[in-house]
Protein backbone atom coordinates (compact mmCIF):
# COMPACT_ATOMS: atom_id res chain seq x y z
CA UNK A 1 0.00 0.00 0.00
CA UNK A 2 1.59 3.23 -1.10
CA UNK A 3 0.17 7.08 1.19
CA UNK A 4 0.30 10.38 -0.42
CA UNK A 5 -0.78 13.25 2.20
CA UNK A 6 -1.42 16.60 0.29
CA UNK A 7 -3.09 19.60 1.38
CA UNK A 8 -6.76 19.58 -0.17
CA UNK A 9 -5.81 22.13 -3.25
CA UNK A 10 -7.32 21.92 -7.02
CA UNK A 11 -3.71 23.60 -7.77
CA UNK A 12 -2.03 19.37 -6.57
CA UNK A 13 -4.47 17.79 -8.64
CA UNK A 14 -1.82 16.82 -11.34
CA UNK A 15 0.46 15.60 -7.98
CA UNK A 16 -1.95 13.39 -6.91
CA UNK A 17 -2.90 11.79 -10.46
CA UNK A 18 0.99 11.58 -11.07
CA UNK A 19 1.21 9.23 -7.47
CA UNK A 20 -1.98 7.25 -8.68
CA UNK A 21 -0.43 6.94 -12.27
CA UNK A 22 2.64 5.48 -10.49
CA UNK A 23 0.55 2.95 -9.47
CA UNK A 24 -1.48 1.83 -11.72
CA UNK A 25 1.60 1.61 -14.51
CA UNK A 26 3.35 -0.77 -12.19
CA UNK A 27 0.96 -3.13 -12.08
CA UNK A 28 -0.05 -2.23 -15.70
CA UNK A 29 -3.13 -1.36 -15.73
CA UNK A 30 -4.94 -0.60 -18.79
CA UNK A 31 -5.02 2.47 -20.63
CA UNK A 32 -8.65 2.89 -20.64
CA UNK A 33 -9.02 1.65 -17.19
CA UNK A 34 -6.26 3.94 -15.81
CA UNK A 35 -8.22 6.91 -17.16
CA UNK A 36 -11.38 5.88 -15.50
CA UNK A 37 -9.65 5.55 -12.20
CA UNK A 38 -8.28 9.29 -12.61
CA UNK A 39 -11.38 10.75 -13.59
CA UNK A 40 -12.73 9.26 -10.53
CA UNK A 41 -9.92 9.63 -8.20
CA UNK A 42 -9.87 13.67 -9.60
CA UNK A 43 -13.77 14.39 -8.99
CA UNK A 44 -13.64 12.99 -5.32
CA UNK A 45 -10.00 14.93 -4.94
CA UNK A 46 -11.91 18.10 -6.01
CA UNK A 47 -14.91 17.70 -4.44
CA UNK A 48 -12.80 17.45 -1.01
CA UNK A 49 -10.74 20.25 -2.19
CA UNK A 50 -14.04 22.88 -2.94
CA UNK A 51 -16.16 21.59 0.10
CA UNK A 52 -14.00 20.00 2.93
CA UNK A 53 -12.24 22.71 4.49
CA UNK A 54 -13.32 25.80 2.87
CA UNK A 55 -12.65 28.69 3.77
CA UNK A 56 -9.17 27.17 5.44
CA UNK A 57 -7.12 24.61 4.17
CA UNK A 58 -6.71 21.22 5.24
CA UNK A 59 -4.87 17.74 4.10
CA UNK A 60 -5.68 14.89 2.33
CA UNK A 61 -4.36 11.57 2.64
CA UNK A 62 -4.79 8.95 -0.05
CA UNK A 63 -3.98 5.18 -0.35
CA UNK A 64 -3.23 3.03 -3.03
CA UNK A 65 -3.65 -0.48 -3.04
CA UNK A 66 -3.04 -2.26 -6.20
CA UNK A 67 -3.81 -6.32 -6.05
CA UNK A 68 -2.68 -8.69 -8.27
CA UNK A 69 -5.03 -11.57 -8.54
CA UNK A 70 -7.77 -10.27 -9.42
CA UNK A 71 -6.18 -7.12 -11.30
CA UNK A 72 -7.54 -4.03 -8.99
CA UNK A 73 -6.80 -0.92 -7.22
CA UNK A 74 -8.15 0.43 -4.47
CA UNK A 75 -8.30 3.92 -3.55
CA UNK A 76 -9.17 5.63 -0.16
CA UNK A 77 -9.25 9.12 0.07
CA UNK A 78 -8.92 10.41 4.18
CA UNK A 79 -10.07 13.89 4.99
CA UNK A 80 -10.53 15.55 8.51
CA UNK A 81 -13.35 18.07 6.81
CA UNK A 82 -16.67 18.61 7.52
CA UNK A 83 -18.67 15.09 7.36
CA UNK A 84 -20.07 14.95 4.15
CA UNK A 85 -20.87 11.68 2.00
CA UNK A 86 -20.93 12.57 -2.00
CA UNK A 87 -22.68 9.25 -2.50
CA UNK A 88 -26.31 10.64 -0.43
CA UNK A 89 -26.39 12.96 -3.76
CA UNK A 90 -28.92 12.48 -5.93
CA UNK A 91 -28.16 11.08 -9.47
CA UNK A 92 -28.48 13.98 -12.34
CA UNK A 93 -31.46 12.83 -14.76
CA UNK A 94 -28.77 11.58 -17.80
CA UNK A 95 -31.87 11.64 -20.22
CA UNK A 96 -32.79 15.09 -19.71
CA UNK A 97 -32.05 17.75 -23.09
CA UNK A 98 -29.40 20.24 -23.14
CA UNK A 99 -31.66 22.94 -22.02
CA UNK A 100 -32.97 21.18 -18.84
CA UNK A 101 -30.04 19.49 -17.56
CA UNK A 102 -28.21 20.36 -14.30
CA UNK A 103 -24.62 19.62 -14.14
CA UNK A 104 -24.14 19.51 -10.23
CA UNK A 105 -23.42 16.01 -9.32
CA UNK A 106 -22.23 14.61 -12.43
CA UNK A 107 -18.83 14.19 -11.21
CA UNK A 108 -19.79 12.08 -8.40
CA UNK A 109 -22.20 9.76 -11.35
CA UNK A 110 -19.30 9.40 -13.31
CA UNK A 111 -17.77 7.87 -10.69
CA UNK A 112 -20.85 5.63 -9.37
CA UNK A 113 -21.25 4.13 -13.18
CA UNK A 114 -17.22 3.65 -13.40
CA UNK A 115 -15.87 2.49 -10.38
CA UNK A 116 -16.81 -1.21 -9.42
CA UNK A 117 -17.59 -0.22 -5.41
CA UNK A 118 -17.97 2.93 -4.13
CA UNK A 119 -17.98 3.06 -0.33
CA UNK A 120 -18.35 6.45 2.11
CA UNK A 121 -18.43 6.07 5.54
CA UNK A 122 -17.22 8.59 8.69
CA UNK A 123 -15.17 6.88 10.90
CA UNK A 124 -13.03 8.83 14.28
CA UNK A 125 -13.91 12.47 12.88
CA UNK A 126 -12.92 11.25 9.05
CA UNK A 127 -14.15 11.06 5.80
CA UNK A 128 -13.34 8.04 4.56
CA UNK A 129 -14.15 7.11 0.59
CA UNK A 130 -13.00 4.36 -0.85
CA UNK A 131 -12.88 3.47 -5.18
CA UNK A 132 -11.98 0.09 -6.41
CA UNK A 133 -12.01 -1.09 -10.36
CA UNK A 134 -11.28 -3.80 -11.20
CA UNK A 135 -9.77 -5.38 -14.64
CA UNK B 1 -3.80 20.92 -22.28
CA UNK B 2 -3.25 22.87 -25.96
CA UNK B 3 -5.79 24.56 -28.13
CA UNK B 4 -5.69 25.72 -31.64
CA UNK B 5 -8.20 27.26 -33.41
CA UNK B 6 -8.09 27.55 -37.26
CA UNK B 7 -11.00 29.86 -38.93
CA UNK B 8 -12.68 28.45 -42.12
CA UNK B 9 -15.03 31.35 -43.32
CA UNK B 10 -16.67 31.69 -40.03
CA UNK B 11 -17.03 28.21 -39.25
CA UNK B 12 -14.15 27.75 -36.26
CA UNK B 13 -11.75 24.55 -35.85
CA UNK B 14 -10.75 24.10 -32.15
CA UNK B 15 -8.39 21.54 -31.98
CA UNK B 16 -7.25 20.12 -28.13
CA UNK B 17 -4.52 18.25 -27.32
CA UNK B 18 -4.20 16.33 -24.17
CA UNK B 19 -5.97 16.49 -20.96
CA UNK B 20 -9.58 18.37 -19.98
CA UNK B 21 -9.30 18.17 -16.17
CA UNK B 22 -10.54 20.62 -13.25
CA UNK B 23 -6.92 22.75 -14.29
CA UNK B 24 -7.32 22.71 -17.48
CA UNK B 25 -11.13 23.31 -18.21
CA UNK B 26 -11.44 26.90 -17.35
CA UNK B 27 -8.82 27.59 -20.09
CA UNK B 28 -10.82 25.88 -22.84
CA UNK B 29 -14.15 27.91 -21.62
CA UNK B 30 -12.21 30.90 -22.00
CA UNK B 31 -11.02 30.53 -25.14
CA UNK B 32 -14.56 29.62 -26.20
CA UNK B 33 -15.71 32.94 -24.97
CA UNK B 34 -13.54 34.33 -26.80
CA UNK B 35 -14.56 32.96 -30.04
CA UNK B 36 -18.22 32.99 -30.25
CA UNK B 37 -18.55 36.26 -31.56
CA UNK B 38 -18.65 36.28 -35.45
CA UNK B 39 -18.54 32.41 -34.99
CA UNK B 40 -21.04 31.15 -37.39
CA UNK B 41 -20.16 26.81 -36.30
CA UNK B 42 -17.92 25.56 -33.87
CA UNK B 43 -16.27 22.24 -34.72
CA UNK B 44 -13.91 20.87 -31.95
CA UNK B 45 -11.13 18.47 -32.82
CA UNK B 46 -11.26 15.55 -30.13
CA UNK B 47 -8.88 13.27 -31.91
CA UNK B 48 -6.03 13.90 -29.34
CA UNK B 49 -7.90 14.47 -26.17
CA UNK B 50 -6.89 11.59 -23.94
CA UNK B 51 -9.13 12.52 -20.90
CA UNK B 52 -12.01 14.67 -19.68
CA UNK B 53 -13.75 15.18 -16.65
CA UNK B 54 -17.02 16.80 -15.47
CA UNK B 55 -15.48 20.39 -15.46
CA UNK B 56 -14.56 19.79 -19.12
CA UNK B 57 -17.84 18.17 -19.53
CA UNK B 58 -19.74 21.36 -18.32
CA UNK B 59 -17.76 23.79 -20.74
CA UNK B 60 -18.89 21.55 -23.68
CA UNK B 61 -22.61 21.55 -22.19
CA UNK B 62 -22.52 25.53 -21.77
CA UNK B 63 -20.85 25.64 -25.41
CA UNK B 64 -23.66 23.55 -26.77
CA UNK B 65 -26.13 25.88 -25.15
CA UNK B 66 -24.27 28.83 -26.80
CA UNK B 67 -23.89 27.61 -30.40
CA UNK B 68 -27.30 26.01 -30.76
CA UNK B 69 -29.06 29.65 -31.21
CA UNK B 70 -26.18 30.22 -33.62
CA UNK B 71 -24.49 27.87 -36.40
CA UNK B 72 -24.36 24.96 -33.73
CA UNK B 73 -21.37 22.77 -32.15
CA UNK B 74 -19.87 19.50 -33.73
CA UNK B 75 -17.12 16.90 -32.19
CA UNK B 76 -15.28 15.33 -34.57
CA UNK B 77 -12.78 12.17 -34.08
CA UNK B 78 -13.93 11.39 -30.23
CA UNK B 79 -12.52 8.22 -29.39
CA UNK B 80 -13.15 5.23 -28.09
CA UNK B 81 -12.81 5.75 -24.68
CA UNK B 82 -13.72 9.12 -24.59
CA UNK B 83 -17.41 8.32 -26.42
CA UNK B 84 -17.48 5.55 -23.32
CA UNK B 85 -17.73 8.92 -21.07
CA UNK B 86 -20.58 10.64 -23.21
CA UNK B 87 -22.54 7.48 -23.54
CA UNK B 88 -22.35 7.34 -19.41
CA UNK B 89 -23.52 10.54 -18.92
CA UNK B 90 -26.00 11.45 -21.57
CA UNK B 91 -23.45 13.60 -23.23
CA UNK B 92 -23.99 11.49 -26.47
CA UNK B 93 -27.47 12.19 -26.86
CA UNK B 94 -26.64 16.25 -26.39
CA UNK B 95 -23.58 16.78 -28.39
CA UNK B 96 -23.58 16.64 -32.42
CA UNK B 97 -20.92 13.95 -32.56
CA UNK B 98 -19.37 12.97 -35.99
Amino acid sequence: MKELVIEALTDNLTELLAFVDEQLEAADCPVKTQMQIDIAAEEIFVNIANYAYKPSIGTVKVLVEVTEDPSAAEITFIDSGIPYDPLEKADPDVTLSADERQIGGLGIFMVKKTMDDVKYEYLDGHNVLMLKKVW
Amino acid sequence: MEIRKTNNNGELNVKITGRVDTNTAPELEQELKNSYEGCEALVLDFADVEYISSAGLRVLLSAHKVMSKNGGLKLLNVSEDIMEIFDVTGFKDILTIE
